[in-house]
């Protein structure tokens, strides 16, 4: 074979193998969307139907109107929501304090909290699950969000990007008089954007996607959390294929969208937290 | 003065967080695995007492211990190489510089990564569906029989490794894309000269320049595959014949079905010892090769 036959080949075979490993990836998401429109009981057939014979939208109707599937999507959205707003505040304070402020003890925190990452967190579950019974936190919203509120990661991540912010910028705004307050929120912060966007999109995913904890605070359907309440859902809605199809395309789609917009930030953040190590 | 003031107020927010929220409850957690912290305790605390290292003792004589371990061994020796394996080969494909729609590949394989979790472990569960599964189906084209997936003991658990696989492989893989990278083309260039195959380049370069970055992925998806936990609760319950009863799913059941809190509290503890020595043993071994 010549030269230019083989690179061709070679194209052909490394094309061809991305191709299949894209359609396994996406084969199971393409097959929950379609079958989310299939008329009830349509997926349940041999051989199995790769599209609906009649798109219909009575599976999402009817996952709305009898499973309380739209309080959970409001749960998910404000619980996710609040997280990320306030550990975005907890974490950027904490990430610039422990790269720019300087204070008794700070490196050796700074290796507690880095130490603190080889303890799963499943760990703590069980004693705070107590915690949060004596501050009567188990089956709300707090009960979610208030652990969630600083994470090492979050601290690491910013800590790593604000160590590039000059210093003689700060000194200049204490000079002129500025209080510290104000040099965060007026020199720092705006500095700080692309790392607050990553760290934004890694939280609120993370949070959207959680299951372990919300299943364990939250104990009643009305406050569930989308991944709990799908869970609980699929177990009693075996059969309804179509339904929890649907179900599961409400639960992905905003996740799997916010990440088609923002890939870029999201790629990012992933490879400054994975040199941690 | 002013400065460090200012740290430590600034800090103190996400210090008091952690150590509130975190730091506190793994002591708990230390303290509460030697009680017999159970259904009684908790409505009236009078009832607990220390019990030393009873729990921990009990629970090494628990054949439903020692089974979820062994599930949870299994799922990480063959699924952490299979998941590495997959990740290292994708990144290797998209690497080349033959890749055509390098984007989209990229944000296709990686798709899976940010689902939920709880989601696609529902489709999974009816695509391995044994009469009515797309899998089954696929299968009978090339005259297998259909296989009880998630109902057969012996398939359970490697149902739910190809899972894992199909979920996370796209994680890793973005890492090593990174890693491969920021090896010099020079390297290859000098093989090239020297005669090298394709296959000595990957052996005696690429692999070794991963080194560092193999490590650290090592290490991440190892202590991650020991925490397995949603996917036997959505895909499985544990069943069958408790053959998906991971060592969180037992802590969970023993903790949170039962309130043992104290023996489920040894539980978690003994998961995070077996992690910590097994990512240990592998840092030792890859500093002995000199990798970090």
């Amino acid at each position: 074979m010549s030269d230019v036959g083989r690179s061709r080949t070679h194209a052909w075979l490394v094309n061809g193998a991305l191709a299949v490993i894209a359609l396994l990836s996406l084969a199971p998401l393409a097959w929950m969307v379609s079958v989310s429109f299939m008329p009830r009981g349509e997926a349940s057939h041999f051989p199995p139907p790769f599209l609906p014979s009649m798109a219909t939208l009575d599976n999402y109707r009817a996952l709305f109107a009898t499973t309380g599937v739209a309080r959970n999507f409001a749960n998910s959205l404000l619980v996710s929501g609040a997280i990320t707003v306030l550990s975005l505040l907890v974490n950027t304070m904490a990430g610039y304090a422990f790269a720019k402020l300087r204070f008794a003890g700070r490196e050796r925190i700074f290796q507690l909290l880095l130490a603190a990452l080889v303890v799963p967190a499943q760990v703590a579950m069980l004693p705070l699950f107590l915690l949060m019974k004596q501050l009567g936190l188990v089956n709300s919203y707090w009960g979610v969000i208030v652990p969630a509120m600083a994470t090492v990661f979050g601290i690491f991540l910013v800590r790593q990007y604000a160590r590039s912010i000059p210093d003689e910028l700060i000194e200049a705004a204490r000079i002129d008089g500025a209080g510290e307050l104000r040099i965060f929120f007026q020199v720092v912060l705006p500095m700080l954007k692309p790392v607050l966007v990553t760290l934004a999109i890694f939280t609120f995913m993370g949070a959207w996607n959680d299951f372990m904890w919300p299943l364990i605070v939250l104990t009643d359907q009305a406050h569930y959390t989308l991944p709990v309440a799908l869970a609980t859902l699929s177990r009693e809605h075996i059969m309804d294929v179509e339904m929890m199809m649907a179900g599961a395309v409400v639960t992905v789609l905003p996740v799997l969208l916010l990440f088609l917009l923002l890939q870029r930030y999201y790629i990012q953040g992933l490879l400054l937290g994975s040199v941690k190590g | 003065m002013r400065a460090s003031l200012a740290g430590w107020m600034f800090a103190a927010p996400a210090l008091v967080v952690l150590g509130v929220f975190f730091g506190l409850p793994v002591l708990a957690a230390l303290l509460l695995s030697l009680t017999d912290f159970d259904l009684y305790a908790l409505a009236d605390p009078d009832h607990l007492c220390f019990v030393a290292f009873d729990n921990y003792l009990e629970l090494l004589r628990t054949p439903m211990f020692w089974k979820a371990l062994g599930n949870t061994a299994y799922f990480v020796v063959v699924g952490v190489p299979l998941s590495i394996a997959a990740s290292l080969g994708a990144a290797l494909l998209l690497h080349s510089p033959l890749v055509r729609l390098r984007a989209f590949f990229r944000t296709a394989l990686f798709a899976p990564v940010v689902t939920t979790l709880v989601a696609v472990a529902v489709i999974w569960r009816y695509l391995f569906h044994t009469s009515y599964g797309l899998v089954n189906w696929a299968l009978g084209h090339v005259g297998i029989a259909p296989v009880d997936w998630l109902g057969d003991p012996r398939w359970a658990m490697p149902t739910i490794m190809l899972f894992a696989v199909w979920k996370n492989f796209g994680y890793n893989m973005v890492i090593f894309l990174a890693g491969l990278q920021a090896i010099p083309q020079d390297l290859y260039e000098a093989a090239r000269i020297d005669g090298a195959s394709r296959w000595q380049q990957f052996v005696h370069i690429t692999l070794p320049q991963l080194g560092p970055v193999l490590l650290v992925v090592g290490v991440i998806t190892i202590s991650g595959y020991f925490q397995l936990f949603a996917e036997p609760y959505v895909m499985t319950r544990g069943d069958p014949l408790q053959s998906t009863v991971s060592v969180l799913y037992y802590m969970f059941e023993e903790g949170f079905k039962w309130w043992n809190l104290g023996r489920a509290s040894a539980v978690a503890f003994l998961l995070f010892l077996i992690i910590l020595a097994v990512t240990t043993v592998l840092l030792r071994f890859g500093r002995r090769k000199a990798l970090v």
